[in-house]
């Protein structure tokens, strides 16, 4: 099928937000809010009507590019990001930024964009422009930190663009096809590609922009960002690499280091940013073991991740919208003036740490179920370990330092309406997955029947959680529960909670003081070289100054002299 | 009846034009007049370049005397598309130039610079229609000299010994080309275009047609500021009036890239050219130092005008680099990026004489927090300067994409990188003025300074507008390159 015939049925998803977003730039108001609104609910409508198949091109100076493909895999991330998008803009609505409106639409587009793109350079395109539109959310808080943040953040986007652009040249002028479909890493093109998904996934090593960025977004920003970037990467990674067993290990890893991050960082944004590598490490797992229920496993999670990691990136930034603060030092006690917010967070803690009955449950027990299915035992302990971190530092740190703990004192109020009901709206379907999740096994790419709530799955889990649980209780009833560093890890051994942050802090100290050094001898080199540039090409460098004219006609001269010999020679 | 004169008319027109601002005088008056010149002369290119791609070359004899001994005007693709480029921006600046001027010039010599502009136009015309080399040199006379005029007008007084170097070197080039056109006279005995190229080659093999070649490249070279050549320019374009800048950047230098194409292709041929003479690598190896030098450069920059002066040294880098390739698609990336370099680069220097407008003048430090208080010229700025490095979706990427494309069709991955290279330093440059104008907040100055006047944002985003629509919409930029470039090609053989 191509163009024509349905123009409005495949009018591709980008445009609702485009034209939202320039309307957005010249309204106010509720004119702007209903214009904001319209574009998630519009685009999702003709999302819901795209039939799988449905191929549009776009002829571009000599490539054939396929802008917009409708399949099972990309309608499923179409839901997602509109409903993200939906939540999002609700949550972001009561501002009166308009750099902030218009770079959150056009960022929500840009991921919708590169789920339906057909070809390595419309993603590209689309790639890069999530890259550009987030970074403006993140200098949107427009103070010195988060113009450094943002423009580190830029960089590492930047690089992942550059990376996939090589990739995808590379293939098309090897292969000649540039249509994405699985690539498999069999040549340096694909490791090309590999590289820049994987930095947009949040590798390690490559994971700082996540980490970096994301707590000194706007409270709004942040809830943006964390729904759309490493989502689209998640949907990029498991189309082009399914099955690539080398996943496994870096999503093991993914899972599991951030937990040691996250326990001795005070910062609770921050702390969330590293849950969210440790969720993407599911996924990437799920996409490493490339059976059908792993895939589904995987981009379910995926869509769950967005629903609760927003969730709670939203009671984070309603706290920090209402009291200024995202440091656990500085809260606690908020139970009181902000009940709602508070329960709303509880039950983003619950999904993410996977109760059952909470949908982050119904789709990670897929991926460890798969890990089973496939025999990888050592594979299966290393994440049922990640699972009880994520417990204890997204499950229960958020919410007992946030709301509970010591009473800071601070005068809070709930934040806006609309605040509360984008949280709302994301507890609700957190909720109402885990307790149908035929709601979201019916839209899953992959035919791979599943179901979460046997004997074994729950029972695994209840007492994983029960013990982790009693782990913490423990800790606080013996006063082993430390002040300084409110965290306790539960499913490594409770020693480990001193000798593991020492080590990573240990790890740090080294690895900061190399990076000075070699940071220290790079801008010595540039310095070097820029000083020898401005010699030459400043202001006043010999390649810059005015000349007397003299000199330029003696260059003249010697040019023609240098023609003439060149053309007698011949 | 008209119609049949179009190709006179097209020169004709600007040139008795400019002697009756000077009896007009009231400069309001000339203004408009020489607004309503130059747009019909918009016209009749328009209505030329239709004709041409309808029922192909139009030839024209001046006074009806046949060709080759009368004149012979003659449009085909190429120069068609060339004179759209000059009357095109010839006009927007034109529609600016009224209340820019007005402001920058002193009254009484305003009159003096429409007539100078007026002229320009007409030798810039002249050059790109007239099927006749000796023809060419007279109206590089023309143009040059009017050129020299606009740039002495600009209120700084380092214009005047910018516009005394461009005279010398200018005058330099026009004696190089005169002796190389002499030269050929004298071999040939002719000078009609078409002419010459059915006689050069049967006196190729001389040692004064290879004399006629190197003093053609050399004079060519100089005025179209390929580096090392390129020193007069600089200067030139940051202390004309800002109307100057505009129009001078966007045509001479394309009119001298098309004379360059004339030469080089119809005359001598491309197998002479390319094949038996070092051309492309002579080329080549000015078009890379051009494009990694003439960037850097602008980095450092603290006048803006002279930044996107130095950008102009490495952006003809990169017409020069695609023609060099010799190669269909190397010419196409080059007469693409004439009509592309024009749309951007003009409007840039439109965007920045709103800010001198209400600066006096548009150094780094004037670009403080103009984010917020010159919102739109500042858009334009951005959006010209995401063309410059070549972003999808505006025409620079499209010049550059042909270019790259070019460079791969013959192998030559290293010269793909400096494009590459040089899209990085044009970042750098366009970067800095972004951080100037939206990461500083503003200082409360003395003056009170606001969006720059309507009359001048219009014709801003006309061309930025421009740039943006054909960098989307290509069917006509890159049919027309492209069959002009295959004429070139073929014309050779």
């Amino acid at each position: 099928m191509s163009d024509g015939m349905e123009m409005m049925s495949n009018l591709h998803p980008f445009l609702p937000f485009l034209i939202a977003a320039i309307l957005a730039a010249f309204t106010r108001g509720w004119l702007r809010s209903v214009i904001m609104l319209a574009a998630p609910v519009f685009g999702g409508y003709q999302v819901m009507q795209a039939v799988p198949g449905t191929l549009v091109y776009l002829q571009v100076l000599d490539l054939e590019l396929t802008i917009y493909r409708v399949d099972e895999l990309s309608l499923l991330f179409g839901y997602l990001f509109h409903l993200g998008a939906f939540i999002c803009i609700l949550f972001a609505l009561h501002l009166k930024d308009t750099l902030q409106h218009v770079a959150g639409l056009l960022y929500a587009g840009s991921a919708i964009g590169a789920v339906f793109a057909g070809d390595l350079f419309t993603l590209f395109v689309f790639w890069e422009l999530l890259g550009l539109t987030s970074a403006f959310l993140i200098w949107a808080s427009r103070d010195e930190r988060s113009f450094h943040a943002g423009l580190r953040y830029l960089l590492f986007q930047v690089l992942s663009g550059v990376l996939l652009l090589g990739g995808a040249l590379w293939i098309w002028f090897s292969t000649g096809d540039i249509t994405f479909n699985e690539i498999g890493l069999d040549s340096g093109a694909s490791w090309l590609i590999f590289m820049a998904f994987g930095i947009k996934c949040g590798f390690p090593l490559l994971h700082n922009w996540i980490t970096d960025s994301y707590p000194t977004s706007t409270p709004t920003g942040t809830v943006f960002l964390c729904a759309f970037t490493t989502k689209a990467a998640i949907y990029a990674m498991a189309r082009g690499f399914p099955g690539t067993e080398i996943l496994i290990y870096i999503g093991v890893f993914m899972a599991c280091y951030p937990i040691f991050f996250a326990v001795i960082e005070n910062d609770l944004r921050k702390v969330l940013a590293y849950s969210m590598i440790n969720q993407l490490g599911f996924m990437v797992v799920g996409i490493g073991i490339g059976s059908a229920l792993a895939l589904n496993g995987a981009v379910g999670h995926a869509f769950n991740d967005v629903l609760f990691k927003g969730l709670l990136f939203m009671s984070m930034g309603a706290v920090l919208y209402v009291t200024g603060r995202t440091k656990a030092s500085d809260l606690g006690g908020l139970y009181r003036s902000m009940p709602i917010t508070t329960t709303l967070c509880i039950i983003g803690a619950l999904t993410i740490s996977a109760f059952p009955l909470f949908s982050s449950f119904v789709s990670k027990s897929m991926v460890m179920s798969a890990l089973l299915e496939e025999g990888y035992w050592g594979v299966w302990m290393a994440m049922l370990f990640a699972s009880a971190g994520v417990l204890e530092h997204a499950g229960i740190k958020i919410p007992y330092f946030a709301f509970f703990a010591h009473d800071a004192g601070i005068k809070a109020k709930e934040p806006p309406v609309n605040m509360l009901l984008a949280m709302g709206i994301a507890a609700i379907l957190c909720v109402a997955i885990g307790v149908y999740p035929t709601m979201l096994y019916s839209i899953l790419p992959y035919d791979a029947p599943y179901s979460p709530y046997d004997m074994t799955h729950v029972l695994t889990q209840m007492q994983l959680l029960a013990f982790a649980i009693l782990g913490v209780v423990f800790l606080h009833r013996s006063g082993r529960y430390p002040d300084e560093i409110p965290s306790v890890n539960l499913d490594a051994e409770w020693f480990y909670r001193r000798m593991f942050p020492a080590i990573f802090r240990g790890v740090k100290v080294v690895i900061n003081v190399s990076l000075e050094l070699l940071g220290d001898a790079m801008r010595i080199t540039l310095g070097y070289i820029l000083d020898k540039l401005a010699r030459h090409h400043g202001p006043n460098g010999i390649l810059a100054r005015t000349w007397p004219t003299g000199s330029m006609a003696l260059w003249v001269m010697v040019l023609l002299g240098l023609y003439m010999i060149l053309y007698y020679v011949k | 009846m008209i119609s049949d004169n179009l190709p006179a008319l097209q020169v004709v027109l600007p040139l008795i034009a400019a002697p009756l601002c000077l009896i007009i005088h009231r400069p309001k008056l000339v203004w408009l007049f020489a607004l309503f010149i130059c747009l019909i002369s918009l016209g009749i290119s328009i209505e030329l370049l239709s004709a041409v791609i309808n029922t192909g070359p139009i030839s024209y004899e001046m006074g009806d005397w046949a060709p080759p001994w009368g004149i012979e005007y003659r449009v085909d693709k190429i120069s068609g598309f060339v004179l759209l480029i000059v009357s095109m921006i010839g006009a927007v600046v034109m529609l600016y130039a009224g209340k820019s001027i007005e402001h920058e010039i002193a009254p009484h010599k305003q009159t003096l610079f429409y007539s100078a502009y007026l002229l320009c136009l007409t030798g810039l015309l002249g050059i790109v229609i007239t099927g006749d080399a000796f023809n060419i040199f007279v109206f590089l006379e023309i143009s040059s000299l009017s050129t020299y005029t606009l740039v002495s007008l600009g209120k700084d007084r380092r214009a005047l010994t910018a516009a005394f170097q461009y005279l010398i070197m200018g005058t330099l080039g026009a004696t190089f080309i005169l002796i190389g056109i002499g030269l050929m006279y004298m071999m040939t005995g002719t000078l009609n275009i078409l002419d010459l190229a059915q006689r050069i080659p049967e006196v190729l093999e001389t040692r004064t047609i290879r004399a006629a070649f190197a003093f053609l490249t050399v004079g060519i070279c100089l005025k179209l500021a390929l580096f090392p050549l390129h020193l007069w320019l600089p200067n030139s374009y940051a202390y004309a009036p800002s109307s100057a800048s505009a129009f001078l950047s966007a045509t001479a230098t394309k009119v001298a890239i098309y004379v360059l194409l004339r030469f080089v292709f119809t005359i001598f041929g491309v197998t002479f050219a390319f094949e038996i003479m070092p051309m492309g690598t002579v080329l080549m190896l000015m078009a890379i130092p051009a494009i990694l030098i003439g960037s850097t450069v602008a980095i450092f920059q603290q006048n803006i005008k002279r930044m996107l002066a130095y950008s102009s040294v490495a952006q003809i880098g990169y017409m020069i680099l695609g023609i060099s390739f010799a190669s269909v698609t190397g010419l196409t990336s080059g007469i693409l990026h004439l009509f592309n370099h024009a749309l951007m680069k003009g409007g840039l220097f439109l965007a920045l004489g709103g800010i001198a407008y209400h600066m006096g003048a548009a150094r780094i430090e004037h670009f403080k927090g103009l984010g917020q208080i010159m919102p739109w010229t500042m858009a334009a700025i951005v959006v010209g300067g995401l063309s410059l490095i070549g972003v999808p979706l505006t025409v620079g990427f499209i010049s550059k994409w042909y270019l790259v494309l070019a460079a791969l069709e013959q192998g030559y991955w290293p010269i793909a990188v400096v494009v590459l290279v040089g899209s990085l330093l044009a970042v750098i440059y366009m970067w800095k003025l972004v951080e100037a104008a939206y990461f500083n907040n503003v200082e409360p100055s003395e003056v009170v300074v606001k969006e720059a006047p309507l009359q001048l944002l219009i014709p801003t985003w006309l061309l930025i507008g421009a740039s943006i629509y054909f960098g989307i919409n290509t069917d006509l930029t890159i049919g027309v390159a492209q069959q002009a470039a295959e004429m070139l090609m073929g014309a050779g053989q």
